[in-house]
């Protein structure tokens, strides 16, 4: 187990890259805790995989270093990193059995047999594969061949990571929580550093204590569930977590004041210095008080979700999304205001801090 | 009420049916016709029964070019599979390489069989041919028209360059088709080049290879033109090879009935053959269902 150290990380596909659009990953400078449960979150083709692939040594990063506790290990090949990677689509060796399959990576770093034997009949009946054990690989269909590759990552008890790229992708929803499960509960039970590559934020959120967001190749938040919830740093954030995302809207500041059209609302403080950039305001969904009070608003449309209700309106022509309990009434003349409390500024995309002056 | 069997059907498959039996049944049945009798000429013809057969399966000839027949296709099956698996392996998997080699690896399949013949002819000719004299320069006394075992290394090493492409060619797809995380689970997994092989590389080769294996057989076996330009099944009988030895008997020395019956028990033969190869390839593959 280990500590693992991204130190500027970037790497292009190409081979001379000379604008930061030809790095697949622009920059990375992370560290992931031994011991944590991380999820890389974000859209197909942010880098998430890239990212993973550096870590086990499958991809070696065009500039900066990866460290495992003090150790550089950047130009370690992957067999040398005892890194334990699980596939998206399932890979399993046609040829051999069940139990040969899940015995295969212990075997090749010579465990004695009777190790083997311990931890593979441990593993199999974690993945309820008991009746399979003796069975060819090639004939199973691929729920059970993506269970051989989960397996197969899980089999090592003394890896420095086990990485995740997207394995639950071709199980069905039902055996998926199932197994998510079990991988929670792994964790729990023998501490390893995990790193869960997905673009589902159910999947991201219910398995990482730390949740890394990804967007076209930039971290763009490193935190937990709550934080990315409450204060997302990157308006990606606001809007690719959440369900509807954070409603942006585009205004003006002067002071503790800030434009929208001929609205004006009150800031909880005042912004620093913010140039010529492009400023939004940044508000979710289920901190938009629909109500007598604020600024007026025509409804556009009302979904009825069950216990809640998204009721999207029109402010000044930027379209808002308020999420209400089921049984309040929507008024006549409805008018709309924000919870100072929860309310973002971002300038150019980026979170600015606003400070609470006296 | 409705109408199930309509005769009018039939129609439809005699197209086929025709060209089936003019290209294939007919010609065979006049084959089958002239094994079963004795001719003198004149189109006179007499009735004997199996009685071709029985000197066909008795003769020591026809033993004799059958089993050159089978070592020959031995031989070449053993050298031409595992090396064109090697060279496969060793392709660029990807690049402007791959389009260079695919072409120069194409090159020999596409000359013609008498060509061929008529290359390797002059190319190991001991007094003229480069090989000839490059092989005698090494102090190696080497003549295919007159040594058995020189005449045995030339054919053999002429099908082994005009065939091992065709092995090649189908090993790397094979080889194309697997996908990447293969590779990268068995490096996670810690796997030795050699188990990636045994493991991964061949079990996903294996479908194209029995293909491989049986168009070699097929081929090497019906085998004619390229030793009969090259050696003309010398010297002496030694690459007589059973479709050399059939031309001999039907066109050299018009024994019109021995011919017709090798010709049978020759197809059969190769039927056979192909019906193993199928059935064994088709009951392999069932299983994975």
């Amino acid at each position: 187990m280990a500590r693992i150290k991204l130190k500027d990380i970037r790497h292009a596909y190409t081979a001379n890259p000379a604008s930061d659009a030809d790095y697949a990953l622009k920059r990375v400078d992370h560290v992931f805790e031994d011991g944590g449960a991380y999820a890389l979150l974000g859209p197909s083709g942010c880098g998430k995989t890239t990212l993973l692939n550096i870590i086990s040594g499958l991809l070696r990063p065009s500039e900066g270093a990866i460290l495992f506790d003090s150790q550089d290990v950047t130009d370690l090949a992957t067999e040398e990193r005892n890194i334990a990677q699980v596939f998206q689509f399932p890979v399993v060796y046609d040829t051999m059995t069940v139990y040969d399959n899940l015995a295969f990576p212990l075997r090749n770093r010579g465990v004695p047999e009777d190790e083997v034997a311990r931890r593979v009949r441990e593993v199999i009946a974690m993945l309820g594969l008991e009746g399979q054990a003796r069975r060819r690989a090639r004939g199973l269909t691929s729920d059970e061949k993506q269970k051989i590759s989960l397996g197969r990552g899980l089999v090592r008890a003394d890896v420095n990571a086990i990485l995740f790229d997207e394995p639950l992708t071709v199980i069905d929803p039902h055996l998926k929580w199932q197994l998510r499960t079990q991988l929670k509960e792994l964790h729990h039970r023998f501490g390893h550093t995990m790193v869960y590559v997905t673009h589902d934020q159910t999947e991201a959120l219910t398995f990482a204590d730390t949740v890394v967001v990804m967007y076209e190749g930039e971290v763009v938040q490193f935190g937990t569930p709550e934080e990315l919830f409450e204060r997302p740093s990157h308006t990606f954030v606001g809007y690719f977590i959440g369900s509807p995302g954070m409603n942006l809207l585009p205004a003006r500041v002067e002071g503790r004041t800030a434009h929208l059209g001929s609205q004006t609302i009150e800031l909880p403080g005042a912004p620093g210095a913010l140039g010529a950039k492009r400023l939004e305001l940044g508000i979710r969904p289920e901190f938009v008080r629909l109500g007598r009070e604020g600024m007026p608003v025509s409804i556009r449309k009302v979904e009825d979700i069950g216990r809640k209700k998204i009721v999207h309106v029109e402010l000044e022509g930027e379209n808002i999304a308020a999420v209400i309990d089921e049984d309040l009434e929507v008024p006549a003349e409805p008018r709309v205001s924000f919870d100072p409390a929860h309310l973002s500024l971002y300038a150019d995309s980026w979170r600015v801090e606003m400070e609470a002056r006296p | 009420m409705t109408k199930t069997w309509n005769n009018k059907a039939w129609f439809m498959v005699l197209p086929v049916l025709l060209l089936v039996a003019f290209n294939a049944v007919i010609p065979l049945m006049t084959v089958v016709n002239y094994s079963v009798q004795e001719t003198f000429g004149n189109n006179l013809f007499f009735f004997e029964g199996v009685r071709w057969y029985e000197e066909v399966l008795a003769s020591s000839r026809f033993h004799a070019a059958l089993g050159r027949q089978f070592l020959f296709t031995f031989i070449i099956l053993a050298i031409e599979i595992p090396l064109g698996v090697a060279v496969a392996l060793a392709m660029p998997r990807s690049g402007p390489w791959v389009s260079v080699c695919l072409v120069f690896m194409a090159l020999p399949l596409l000359v013609p069989w008498n060509v061929v013949g008529a290359m390797w002819n002059i190319f190991a000719l001991p007094d003229i041919g480069l090989l000839g004299r490059s092989i005698n320069a090494l102090g190696i006394d080497y003549n295919f028209t007159q040594q058995p075992l020189s005449a045995w290394f030339t054919v053999v090493l002429m099908d082994v360059w005009h065939w091992t492409s065709l092995v090649v060619l189908l090993a790397y797809a094979g080889l194309r088709s697997i996908p990447d995380a293969y590779y990268q689970a068995a490096k996670i997994d810690g796997a030795s080049r050699l188990a990636v092989f045994r493991y991964i590389q061949l079990p996903k080769m294996s479908r194209v290879l029995t293909i491989a294996v049986l168009l070699r057989f097929i081929d090497s076996f019906m085998i004619y033109t390229e030793p009969f330009v090259l050696t003309g099944g010398g010297p002496g009988n030694a690459t007589t090879f059973l479709s050399i030895d059939l031309v001999k008997a039907a066109l050299g020395e018009f024994n019109l009935g021995i011919a017709a019956a090798m010709s049978i028990i020759y197809f059969l033969m190769t039927l056979l053959v192909c019906w193993v190869f199928y059935t064994a390839m088709t009951n392999y593959y069932d299983g994975e269902r």
